[in-house]
């Protein structure tokens, strides 16, 4: 397979990447053989398999997967704040998303 | 020339008040300075290890007990969040970043009395096997500096080979303590996944990540391990722990099954490295171990499977650095979309724009199935026959790496190259199982790492295993 112009700038707009046009074509090379690399799972059977995502067994019935529904703080809001570009009372500020 | 007791011993002197803390931090910091050239350090923690070696000597002046690794200086990989210094995962994207919590990791080993000097040097958010992605330098092997240190933890291997301190932390993700730690000819301990929280530890594949101890001994790397090991609230991954990991003896070899993987010692394995790998299987053999040859198939497949799965789970992870509420953003972008855009390009070095364009296309609509739901029932075929065998057999081996340290920019422009030297280490993490990696001889100077993997959940059984091959190594 190889990968297309479009297809990289498709990619990167996706994950909200701003590639320039040398960029563009370097990950497109470099992507191509690693998705090359990678297809040698196409040939592999796995009729009757099921997937694994997760490996130590853990289910949503496990003690640790939940807690109770209770609030601590355990972090101020200047703490949590500090390492914010832009605040403004208490808040993060965003450029508009709506409008 | 040795450093550093045990740090059984450095924990006891501290706690009787023949040593000092302050002192031993002292000497940490020292040993870093005069070793900057090998550029393992991204940053110290002067101030805080100060404050906080003065209130642990303070403490046992008064009588209380600091804890089992009082006054022992460690360093953390800096994709660790710690007080009192940035935490940057060798990114720009992160850059200045001042952790409001600490991970739990080290909170636990705080609790114990250890303290943090410093912050290793490691491939950007971890994705490496050389430490050369580190946005800001590249770490040189201490023993041949025109070497890499291997990676992505390759700060936290150089720097306990420099013995700047008893221990470091690290994460093997695909291999990312063992590999360092073989090519710097220290032990790595890759833990079960889940036996140790993440919490607080900068994310990056999150069905294989691990936290892990590298050390000069199994003994030392088992007692970091015993103190960080449990289950946390904060991390819903986390397992039930064993009553102590700590290795005081080393298990009987005689009676003891020891596969030989066979595909650890196909193509793409230097012919030394695998001499020296196959003469420390002897001594095993010598000590009564039964040698069996046992192969697991999809080995082959493993780097495939791993880097759809990670970069699908990578991409996933690095979707929060969006230049909104914390690290780098532009500051000239107009509207969101600029801010999101620019930010993360000009955020993220090469390697993670990679892994996440990969990730973003297989998980794609129209690609999932095919990529990422493929690759996780390929790991499921892995995961049975690394069952199967270790049904037939107690602990596995092989070569941690097919090589030793490679020359630092030799790997650089191949991205699968490099990937490949991850090749014996990748399976492990995709099942789940702890390894260790255990120096076992030279090749041109160069360290040469054992490695052996347990069944999932045995770790105290491996640890004393590889406190006798340790013995029988040396």
């Amino acid at each position: 397979m190889k990968l297309t112009r479009e297809e990289v700038l498709k990619l990167a707009r996706l994950c909200r990447l701003k590639l320039d046009d040398d960029e563009v074509e370097r990950y497109r090379q470099e992507l191509t053989g690693i998705l090359n690399y990678v297809e040698q799972l196409d040939a592999v059977d796995t009729n009757g398999v099921k997937p694994t995502y997760q490996v130590t067994g853990l289910t949503s019935q496990d003690e640790n997967a939940t807690r109770t529904d209770e609030t601590s703080q355990q972090v101020t809001q200047p703490e949590l704040l500090k390492n914010v570009p832009n605040t403004e009372g208490g808040h993060i500020k965003v450029k508009r998303m709506i409008g | 020339m040795r450093e550093w007791e045990s740090i059984e011993k450095l924990a006891a002197g501290v706690r009787s008040g023949q040593l000092k803390a302050a002192d031993l931090v002292e000497k940490s910091l020292r040993l870093i300075e005069q070793h900057q050239e090998f550029r393992s350090i991204i940053a110290t923690v002067s101030d805080r290890s100060h404050r906080r070696a003065r209130k642990i000597d303070e403490m046992v002046s008064r009588g209380e007990d600091p804890g089992v690794l009082a006054g022992v200086p460690f360093i953390a990989k800096d994709n660790f969040l710690v007080f009192g210094a940035d935490t940057t995962a060798a990114s720009n994207i992160l850059k200045g970043f001042d952790a409001p919590f600490q991970s739990t990791a080290i909170e636990k080993l705080e609790e114990a009395g250890a303290i943090c000097v410093a912050k290793a040097n490691l491939d950007a958010f971890a994705h490496g096997s050389s430490t050369e992605n580190s946005d800001f330098y590249a770490t040189k092997n201490p023993y041949d500096a025109s070497k890499v240190p291997g990676g992505s933890s390759g700060g936290s291997a150089a720097s306990v080979a420099l013995q700047l301190a008893p221990f470091s932390l690290g994460t093997d993700t695909g291999g990312s303590i063992r590999l360092p730690a073989s090519f710097c000819g220290v032990v790595g301990l890759k833990p079960t996944y889940g036996l140790v929280s993440r919490s607080g530890v900068v994310a990056m594949a999150s069905s294989t990540d691990v936290i892990g101890p590298l050390a000069n001994s199994v003994e030392d790397a088992a007692l970091v391990l015993d103190v960080m090991a449990g289950q946390d609230v904060l991390d819903s991954t986390t397992i039930n722990r064993q009553e102590s990991y700590q290795v005081k003896k080393g298990s009987d070899l005689s009676g003891k099954k020891i596969g030989v993987v066979k595909e650890y010692f196909g193509e793409g394995l230097d012919p030394n490295v695998g001499e020296a790998v196959n003469s420390s299987i002897e001594k095993l053999k010598e000590a009564g171990a039964e040698i069996v040859e046992v192969s697991l198939p999809s080995l082959a497949l493993s780097l495939s499977v791993y880097y759809i799965v990670c970069s699908a789970e990578i991409s996933s992870n690095l979707a929060r650095y969006d230049g909104q509420r914390f690290g780098y953003f532009d500051k000239i972008a107009k509207n969101l979309d600029e801010s999101y855009e620019n930010s993360r390009a000009q955020g993220f070095g090469a390697e993670a724009k990679r892994r996440i364009m990969i990730g973003t296309y297989v998980l794609s609509s129209g690609y999932y199935e095919a990529y990422y739901k493929k690759a996780q029932t390929v790991r499921t075929k892995l995961i049975n026959e690394f069952e199967d065998a270790l049904k037939r057999v107690d602990f596995l081996v092989g070569p941690t790496a097919p090589i030793t340290a490679f020359e630092l920019g030799s790997k650089t422009t191949d991205p699968l190259a490099m990937y490949m030297v991850d090749m014996m280490t990748v399976g492990v993490n995709l099942v789940g199982v702890p390894a260790i990696s255990l120096p076992c001889g030279r090749v041109d100077n160069m360290p040469v790492g054992l490695q052996i993997i347990g069944g999932q959940r045995q770790d105290v059984e491996l640890l004393e295993l590889s406190k006798t091959v340790q013995e029988l190594l040396k």
